[in-house]
């Protein structure tokens, strides 16, 4: 929802320069906008994208694609995961933690 | 009642390969004893763990696949707490999942077989149009 306003309001300071930001990393931990002006292209749920229907917890590699350095689990609204597919991959991380292939908190 | 799990447990990094694969037989032994048919036990190899579990900052990882009812894995974990090299251990019931992913497999097949049917109209209309 938060992404529909900024894109309508992009074209009134600058109307012809509506994909100069191009490069911008459209998603992924930490992919916060510095200002509201920026147009933000629409993130997306990777394992929709690349229909990823097993969130295993053993795929280390998978699920560290989603805890922050500190060991936290990235919240949706910074990585566009969906409803359902974050609520499987947080049981996966959880569950990951507790056989030690995860950190519960990183010093 | 017969259902799918799997346990995964770390053995402490100092132990012997053939140490080991004791250890894996005689857990082995004990679950199919139990009422449990072991459909895999795999050794994941040594894998530095993400916090300290008894000291050990390094673990060698084991994965069991089993069919078994409750009582079955309730035994094998009893068994696991007991034996002295096994630091940790986590069962996870899988046939859910299992049944979950099968469906959505068979729902996505059943999607791919369908565009094929209208990709053709579309082909037939594409040479019409030019």
């Amino acid at each position: 929802m938060a992404d529909e306003t900024q894109e309508v309001s992009t074209p009134s300071p600058r109307p012809p320069s509506g994909r100069p930001d191009g490069p911008r990393p459209d998603r992924g931990p930490g992919g916060r906008d510095g200002g509201r002006k920026f147009f933000r292209r629409k993130k997306v749920c990777k394992f929709c994208v690349e229909k990823i229907d097993d969130i295993n917890y053993k795929d280390v590699r998978l699920l560290g694609q989603f805890v922050a350095e500190r060991g936290k689990i990235v919240p949706r609204r910074l990585t566009g995961v969906c409803t359902p597919h974050q609520r499987r991959l947080t049981a996966a991380i959880k569950r990951a933690r507790n056989i030690a292939l995860l950190p519960f908190a990183a010093r | 009642m017969q259902r799918n799990y799997e346990v995964m447990f770390i053995v402490r990094p100092d132990l012997l390969e053939e140490d080991m694969d004791k250890l894996i037989t005689t857990l082995q032994g004990h679950a199919t004893t139990a009422g449990a048919t072991v459909l895999s036990a795999e050794k994941m190899g040594k894998r530095r763990l993400a916090y300290d579990v008894k000291k050990f900052s390094d673990g060698q990882y084991v994965l069991f696949v089993l069919q078994a009812d409750g009582k079955a894995i309730h035994e094998l974990e009893r068994r696991l707490r007991v034996s002295e090299p096994v630091i940790k251990f986590i069962t996870v019931r899988t046939d859910e999942e299992k049944q979950r992913l099968d469906k959505i497999r068979k729902i996505r097949e059943s999607r791919v077989k369908r565009p094929p049917a209208g990709a053709t109209p579309a082909e037939a209309e594409s040479p019409a149009a030019v």
